[in-house]
């Protein structure tokens, strides 16, 4: 039914969060994907997260490249700005976004095809630099737009839907993100939304890139026996090391100041690190080079590894590494951006251009 | 920022655009080859953009270390079709630092990329040139941009809604209001107030002509950027097709610096000069110097966006990567024009 305009109304006992907003302020538009899709999930978790965590949705930007997944930022969040990119080069986009303004959450979506294939690229260099960013990747080991195709995430030796069997070898996000750096690992399932929640809400509050990896199931083209990304076969085979719950220790915000700064965000993150230091499960550099064979000797058992697999404590991001300026680009004057001709002046003398007498 | 590729670069640069920021890169002409999917995005999503384009020889790897204006038509037409961008030619470093921060004012202005056309001469070559200067007067043009407050006082808003019948609307920096101004930006297709997943032909027709409005402001623009002053100095500027006797710009600082001015009895030529969109009048126009590189594509725009008669070109090639001399341009327009020649058929037959 998406040819309907979802209903602004909603039931007067609807729980509110500490900003006073309801579920229904995080959502947007009616999803056109099929029925049962994982990306729904996905959606639907995401609006929990950014709901339960009381963050103003406007303050969130939504960035995506092209695909089944990239089209669900229109479906959640729907006050925020939306960039849906070209395909494969949503990370580079969302890194110029957060060079440009540090105080805006940046959400990037993509799929297996968006981001390991043609993006395979711009996925390393995000993982890099770590920019400060919550990066999912909607799983389905299929092309889904273009009928089914399997994609460089589907696991050697799965069939399609019509029985052709897979002979390439698969990418692992997560083993790619784990060696490249990223500061924050995790691998949730769109079916377990109990697991997935507290992953993306940790990712959001941690700085740095953020990668979860969501084995999403197709459910036109890959939900099939014989398929490793099917509802099935994940359920029967999910290997979760944990199941967290997140527990953010801070002041509620006050919705009613305009702005909800950075500083703000900081601070909480700081009194979040020390209360869950403990339920962290790796946080050492040790850790990141044993957890990729452990993911890898599982994936050969046909084991699909779930949970938070690592995250650094103290990570820098993108900004430190760049020294950038405390405010948005956007913010700042004229006074503070043109040095003026006295400036342009000394440059060229000190450069040996004699300036005009 | 280092990005790791042109395909990055851009991507950055667009990104931050979005988000209100001024962004640039620099690149040569296999750069811009790469950068075409991301321009056109950012053309039809309207986007500020700024690349320096500094041109070398073509196609694929060409010459690196050569210069030639090559890149003059997949500049102007960059992406898949139905586009015309912006396009700066400065003939000498102080043009191209004039040229670069009048960029970025046209950029928010106009909400689309906008290349500044260097080459390598320019570029990479020591030049004497005049020094730069800087009019602390001048105020950067943001162009269009809605604030929360205006939002607040219930101003109009969509994202692709002409209000000021110019062809260019209003934008919202990312995060501005709670409840307003919010928008989605991709590449599909676009009405009045939002982007849209899938494109009707009826919003085709609309954004063809709200390009082509667009595109109109952008050429009464290409001087004064906002500046009322500046705009009527530069009017006259712009309109010209100067007729040089001592040959112009580029030529002619060269062959002073080289110690070699240019022969008072050079043959007059036209040589056209100004700044702004590919457009169809040709009292507004745009495109380099024909002194420069008399290229066939620069022949090609001065013909199909400027409106001029092609009769009344006298091309000349230079292609071999190394720069235009003086002498060489006085050389050839002389061989052309001694074609016209006309022997009177008395003294003929006599």
């Amino acid at each position: 039914m998406t040819y309907l305009t979802k209903p602004k109304l909603h039931h007067p006992g609807l729980p509110t969060n500490a900003l006073g907003l309801t579920r229904r302020d995080y959502e947007g538009a009616v999803s056109t994907l099929c029925a049962g899709c994982g990306h729904d999930s996905i959606s639907a978790a995401i609006i929990q997260a950014f709901f339960e965590l009381a963050i103003p949705p406007h303050r969130v930007a939504k960035l995506s490249g092209i695909g089944c997944s990239s089209k669900t930022p229109t479906y959640f969040l729907g006050a925020g700005h939306g960039f849906n990119s070209v395909h494969g080069r949503m990370p580079s986009v969302v890194t110029g976004a957060a060079l440009a303004n540090r105080d805006l959450i940046y959400l990037g979506v993509s799929g297996d095809g968006d981001s390991a294939s043609i993006g395979l690229g711009q996925f390393a260099h995000i993982m890099r630099r770590g920019v400060n960013m919550v990066y999912i990747v909607e799983n389905n080991g299929v092309y889904g737009l273009t009928k089914g195709q399997f994609s460089a995430t589907a696991d050697k030796g799965s069939k399609a839907k019509r029985g052709a069997v897979n002979s390439d070898e698969p990418i692992d996000l997560v083993q790619l993100a784990l060696v490249l750096g990223a500061t924050f690992v995790a691998r949730g399932f769109s079916g377990d939304k109990g697991q997935l929640v507290p992953l993306i809400k940790a990712a959001v509050e941690h700085k740095g890139i953020a990668f979860i990896d969501v084995v999403s199931p197709c459910v036109a083209f890959n939900n099939h026996p014989g398929s490793t990304k099917s509802y099935d076969y994940v359920r029967a085979h999910n290997e979760a090391v944990n199941r967290l719950d997140f527990m953010p220790h801070r002041e509620p915000i006050d919705s009613r100041r305009a702005g909800w700064r950075r500083a703000e965000r900081d601070a909480a993150r700081r009194r979040r690190r020390c209360a869950c230091a403990s339920c962290t499960p790796s946080t050492t550099r040790a850790t990141r080079s044993a957890r990729s064979p452990t993911s890898r000797r599982t994936a050969r058992m046909g084991e699909v590894v779930t949970g938070l697999l690592y995250v650094e404590d103290e990570p820098l991001d993108l900004h430190d590494a760049q020294n950038t300026v405390g405010v948005p680009l956007n913010a700042l004057s004229d006074a503070e951006l043109v040095p003026g001709s006295a400036a342009l002046a000394s440059v060229q003398r000190r450069t040996g251009v004699a300036t005009a007498a | 920022m280092q990005a790791e590729d042109e395909l990055a670069s851009i991507g950055i640069v667009i990104g931050g655009a979005w988000n209100g920021a001024r962004a640039f890169t620099a690149t040569a002409g296999p750069g811009i080859s790469l950068m075409q999917e991301f321009i056109g995005l950012a053309y039809f999503a309207e986007i500020p953009a700024v690349i320096f384009d500094v041109q070398r020889g073509s196609p694929s790897t060409g010459m690196p270390t050569k210069t030639q204006q090559a890149d003059l038509l997949i500049c102007a037409y960059a992406s898949h079709g139905d586009t015309k961008h912006v396009l700066l030619f400065p003939e000498d470093p102080k043009e191209c630092f004039e040229m670069g921060a009048q960029a970025f004012d046209l950029a928010d202005r106009l909400q689309t990329p906008v290349f500044v056309m260097m080459d390598l001469d320019i570029g990479m070559q020591d030049w004497l040139t005049e020094p730069f200067v800087w009019d602390d007067s001048h105020q950067l043009d943001r162009g269009k941009v809605m604030t929360a407050a205006e939002l607040d006082a219930g101003k109009e808003f969509g994202r692709y809604l002409d209000v000021d019948g110019d062809g260019i609307p209003y934008r919202t920096y990312p995060g501005t209001h709670p409840k307003r101004g919010g928008y989605f930006t991709r590449g599909t297709s676009k009405d009045a107030l939002r982007a849209l997943h899938r494109g009707r032909p009826r919003l085709r027709r609309q954004h063809a002509a709200a390009a082509a409005q667009s595109s109109r402001s952008a050429k009464e623009l290409r001087a004064g950027a906002g500046d009322p002053a500046r705009g009527a100095a530069d009017a006259r500027r712009r309109d010209l097709v100067r007729v040089d006797g001592r040959g112009d710009g580029r030529v002619a600082g060269r062959a002073r610096e080289g110690g070699h001015p240019p022969r008072p009895d050079a043959h007059p030529r036209v040589s056209v000069r100004g700044r702004g969109a590919p457009s169809s009048s040709p009292r507004t126009t745009t495109c380099s110097s024909s002194s420069r590189t008399a290229t066939r594509s620069c022949e090609m725009l001065l013909v199909n966006e400027c409106g001029i008669d092609p009769q009344k070109l006298i091309p000349i090639l230079h292609y071999d990567g190394n720069p235009l001399t003086e002498r060489f341009v006085t050389r050839e327009i002389a061989e052309k024009a001694r074609l016209f020649n006309v022997t009177p058929l008395r003294k003929a037959a006599g």
